[in-house]
């Protein structure tokens, strides 16, 4: 418990840190845009292939529901908000947790064990400002931005099923999604985007500048982080949802 | 000059320095040595203010290096270049990347002279040819010696060396041995300290010893005082014996 508690603690630490670094000179740009790349454009193949998935899976499987109700027409706007507001923040929140957090862990912790980290310590480097900062202000700016490819191939994906399937017309199918889906959602949806992006970033940084010594500390602190981003993600999804249908914010 | 005035460190139980005292001279090579575990890298963290001392005080130039503010801190270290035990060179950068590292970042120079002062350590060094490569294709040595040019690049007041030698054939540590009396000696105004266990190394190219046992000095002074020391722990450290008043755990 103890230890438990410790971590915490040290964990706000480095929270606090960092966000105090974040509009701290000087600005590497070079940094931001490398990591926004592997972040942003590396990713974009995995999260086309996971959102038309899960559009043309819950579309199926909602589909099924409202047939036996001759609601189909409702399968858009149903699938539409359903990807907005929960699927496409929460899976490709995972998704990219799996595949960048992971990837950022490894890199960093790879570095310290190596001891490249205290070189740049020992050089008068920063290594928060110049290692952290440029990947939490990647992270943000283009998961939600891969959240929004999301939601447009898993709507994509609903359409192929709902008009294939189902029979559903164009016309129903876009009318039920202006319906029923608003500007709001969408915000709320890459605002929740934007807080898992973070949590990723952050938890994927403190673990990795953090590993135990050895190659054994890079694949534990690597387990750690990812386990640790999809619990964080989950709770912090349930507390916006929460918060959102109780306070309507 | 740097100084160390009764410092004392201990992690948990294990006392690593124990009222070290002793003075490094300016434009000088000092070996700090010691068998493993005496606290010789704690030494060095401590000349970098990478660490701090649980009593007593590091001066460097007349400044304690722990009353120092994080910026004063940051400038300091910009004063030191550091060759570590692996290198530590950044694995996604080139060799001429690395080199240009701390020249970008501690004091940007014009591209030009940027590339003139990267050329000039290059051939120093001897690494001349292999701009482009990745320090995974780099052997050993090849290593140690732009480790080396990428701590001489930015014309530093001190060079430190944590364990140079270590683990490598004895041809390689002697072209290691050579290329730092070269470097010192085409750099007069720079002080280097070298943390070794080659007590050979350093009677052929130390111009000051400093031999720890037990966290403290046993003995300081010119390679000849060495030689003629009767002290059992310099003599049982001459001659490798694991019989004498030195402990191996």
């Amino acid at each position: 418990m103890e230890a438990k508690i410790e971590y915490l603690g040290r964990l706000t630490i480095f929270v606090r840190q960092v966000l105090g670094k974040m509009f701290a000179h000087p600005w590497r740009r070079h940094l931001f845009w490398q990591q926004s790349l592997f972040i942003g454009y590396d990713s974009i193949f995995i999260i086309i292939l996971t959102g038309s998935a899960t559009g043309a899976v819950f579309g199926l499987q909602i589909g099924g529901v409202f047939s036996f109700f001759k609601a189909e027409g409702f399968i858009g706007g149903a699938t539409g908000l359903a990807l907005v507001k929960e699927l496409a923040p929460l899976v490709s929140g995972f998704v990219l947790a799996g595949r960048v957090g992971s990837a950022i862990t490894a890199e960093l912790s790879t570095m310290v064990v190596n001891e490249q980290v205290e070189a740049m310590e020992a050089m008068g480097i920063d290594p928060l400002h110049y290692l952290v900062v440029p990947r939490v202000w990647a992270a943000v700016f283009t998961m939600p931005f891969l959240c929004s490819v999301f939601i447009f191939v898993g709507m994509l994906g609903v359409y192929f099923v709902g008009s294939g399937i189902f029979a559903v017309s164009e016309g129903l199918f876009m009318a039920k999604i202006v319906e029923l889906v608003k500007t709001s959602d969408i915000l709320f949806g890459l605002q929740k985007m934007a807080l898992f992006s973070a949590i990723i970033a952050l938890l994927a940084c403190y673990h990795g500048l953090h590993p135990l010594k050895g190659a054994e500390g890079v694949g534990l602190a690597t387990t750690t982080a990812v386990v640790q981003m999809l619990l964080v993600i989950l709770i912090a999804d349930v507390l916006m949802s929460y918060l959102q249908v109780n306070l309507n914010l | 000059m740097i100084t160390f005035e009764a410092v004392k460190k201990r992690f948990g139980q294990k006392v690593v320095l124990d009222g070290l005292s002793f003075h490094v001279e300016p434009g000088k090579i000092t070996f700090i040595l010691g068998k493993s575990g005496e606290g010789k890298s704690v030494t060095l963290k401590h000349i970098l203010g990478l660490m701090e001392p649980d009593a007593g005080r590091v001066v460097v130039d007349g400044r304690s290096v722990a009353e120092m503010n994080p910026e004063a801190v940051k400038n300091y270290r910009r004063r030191f270049g550091m060759l570590f035990q692996h290198a530590a060179l950044f694995d996604s950068l080139t060799v001429y990347e690395n080199i240009e590292f701390p020249l970008i970042e501690q004091n940007p120079l014009p591209r030009r002279q940027r590339h003139a002062r990267i050329v000039e350590v290059m051939q120093q060094v001897g690494v001349v040819g292999s701009e482009r490569a990745y320090p995974s294709e780099l052997s050993t040595g090849e290593k140690k010696r732009v480790g080396l040019a990428r701590a001489l690049a930015p014309r530093p007041d001190f060079l430190l060396y944590d364990e140079p030698t270590t683990g490598m054939d004895p041809l390689i540590a002697e072209m290691i041995d050579r290329l730092i009396v070269k470097v010192a000696r085409e750099n007069p105004h720079m002080t280097s300290v070298v943390i070794s266990h080659d007590l050979k190394a350093a009677l052929a190219t130390g111009d000051h010893l400093i031999m720890l046992y037990q966290g403290k000095v046993v003995l300081a002074g010119a390679p000849p005082l060495f030689r003629e020391s009767e002290d059992p722990v310099i003599r049982q450290f001459f001659s490798g014996s694991v019989h004498g008043p030195m402990l191996f755990m």
